[in-house]
């Protein structure tokens, strides 16, 4: 076995014990059932729901409002992230707000947004776009930042457009950065539109886990909260696995 | 200190100095004169910081002289690195995300070449720089000469008549080198193609050119040009030429006080 799958195996095996030791602990009564549910219980209940169509509505809605934010932070924040490169006196300017912007609790702004955009999703997705975009930009900076100087030669050389260079020179070389800041966006938007929803919205999966927990419907909300770990570590892991491949051949492992 | 003949001359610079501007402006080069002779083989040598880095810049385009003109082929060279000048650079310039093939084919695929011709050239270019085995990999997967090799086959498909090199085999180790100026030779010869080598390897100048051009420390200069007079058919069996002792002591003499100039210190 390979050093490389002997990882694996060994993070694979930490995954099963430790739900296999939960799903005995709550089996033997040790842990109650109104503190946790079992996770073949969890399992379950959230298969239940997919069969019985319960759960498409909430998440579609949370789906679309994470892809919207997710798309909107990934053009706006590496569209801002190109621009402030581009301006170094720009950047100066905005060094100690970006440096400062993850210590601001957003969710305070929930009413100014609805104020803005209504009663609607939109807020939201805002939220998610403020947590999103910052990310972005930062990895866009500092990806455009490590482009060597030689490969700007090498546009030159080949006289380049400023078009043909962003494209063929400028992203390639900046993508690893680009990748890490999607990956980033994708989190952010996701715990920002499913924290948001949990206290501040009427529909969504983070308000079907809130509503459970109000209404002490154990099994629903353990359900849901299953599946909002899967999907997220599912992305990531996606994501993950991507990002690897892109370092390898690019020789940065 | 000029060399050549302007008539034939297929590069040349006249008066160029550099100046990088700042709150303490920085001479870089010149004033100089050079003129390159059309399928010569000129190398620059020179203490560090002597400008040779930013005359390269300056003949290929990439850096606008402060005084002076810059001519390739007649033509002054402008804000833009002219049709027929390839560089090679010191750094690894290979694209990580492409292959060997597709490193190679870049130019020529940027150019609107023939998807047959460039596959054509391609193929020789590779061939000729023995990277066939590697035509499908990634640069991350060669190594440190064979990604300069990739590089410079980048630099030759486009069939450039006027190469430049910038201490091309700088991070390699001697008998590297010794084979990659043998296989420069080759390609010089084969190509018909004008070259110039920077390097701050003496003997490597020695050994590859027909002139070798000595800078002052900063701002750089030409303070000698050395002809060697080695046979076009030539490779580095020539280092046992008893002529290329001779050779290299003239560069060295010539570069001693500069390089002693250039690292602040008195004359021993």
């Amino acid at each position: 076995m390979t050093r490389a799958k002997g990882i694996i195996w060994t993070r694979v095996a930490l995954i099963v014990g430790a739900v296999g030791l939960i799903e005995l602990l709550c089996r033997l009564g040790v842990i109650k059932p109104l503190t946790m549910i079992a996770p073949s219980q969890m399992a379950f209940e959230l298969v239940r729901m997919i069969a019985s169509g319960e759960l498409t509505a909430p998440a579609a809605y949370t789906f679309t409002e994470v892809g919207t934010a997710f798309a909107v932070s990934v053009v706006a924040g590496g569209g801002l992230g190109a621009l402030v490169h581009a301006h170094p006196r720009l950047r100066r300017a905005l060094d100690p707000l970006v440096a400062s912007w993850y210590a601001v609790p957003f969710f305070v702004f929930y009413p100014l947004l609805v104020a803005l955009f209504g009663l609607n999703a939109l807020p939201l997705i805002a939220i998610g776009v403020i947590f999103a975009a910052p990310a972005m930009m930062l990895s866009t900076l500092a990806g455009l930042d490590r482009v060597p100087r030689v490969m700007r030669k090498v546009a030159r050389v080949h006289r380049l457009s400023r078009a043909q260079e962003a494209r063929l020179i400028t992203l390639p070389s900046a993508a690893p950065h680009l990748f890490t800041g999607l990956k980033l966006a994708f989190a952010y938007s996701f715990i920002g539109i499913i924290a948001g929803e949990f206290i501040l919205s009427g529909g969504g999966l983070g308000y079907g886990i809130a509503y459970a927990y109000e209404s002490f419907e154990n099994r629903r909300m353990y359900a849901l909260m299953l599946f909002v770990l899967l999907i997220a570590t599912g992305v990531n892991g996606a994501l993950h696995v991507w990002d690897g491949r892109l370092a390898r051949r690019l020789g940065q492992t | 200190m000029s060399a050549g003949d302007e008539q034939v001359a297929h590069a040349t610079l006249r008066g160029v100095t550099r100046v990088y501007p700042g709150i303490t402006p920085v001479h870089a080069l010149g004033p100089l004169d050079l003129d390159l002779a059309r399928g010569e083989f000129f190398s620059v040598v020179g203490p560090s910081g002597c400008g040779k880095s930013t005359l390269l810049d300056v003949l290929a385009g990439l850096s606008p002289p402060t005084a002076g003109s810059v001519r390739f082929e007649g033509r002054p060279v402008m804000g833009e690195v002219p049709d027929g000048i390839g560089v090679v650079f010191q750094e690894d310039a290979s694209l990580p995300w492409l292959t060997v093939r597709d490193n190679v084919a870049f130019g020529l695929r940027r150019a609107g070449t023939e998807p047959a011709e460039t596959a054509r050239r391609v193929a020789y270019a590779i061939a000729f720089m023995g990277l066939d085995d590697f035509a499908d990999a990634y640069p991350a997967q060669l190594s440190g000469g064979m990604r300069q090799r990739v590089c410079i086959g980048r630099t030759l498909v486009l069939q450039p008549r006027l190469i430049l090199l910038d201490e091309p085999f700088g991070a390699l180790d001697q008998q590297t080198r010794l084979l990659m100026g043998d296989e420069l030779l080759r390609l010089w010869r084969e190509t018909g193609s004008t070259v110039l080598l920077i390097t701050h390897a003496l003997d490597e100048a020695a050994l590859l050119s027909d002139r070798v051009g000595v800078m002052s420390a900063r701002p750089g200069q030409f303070i000698d040009l050395v002809s060697t007079g080695w046979a076009r058919d030539r490779d580095s069996r020539v280092a046992s030429d008893p002529g290329f002792g001779a050779i290299t002591a003239r560069l060295w003499a010539a570069l001693r006080p500069e390089s002693i100039k250039a690292m602040g210190r008195p004359a021993l």
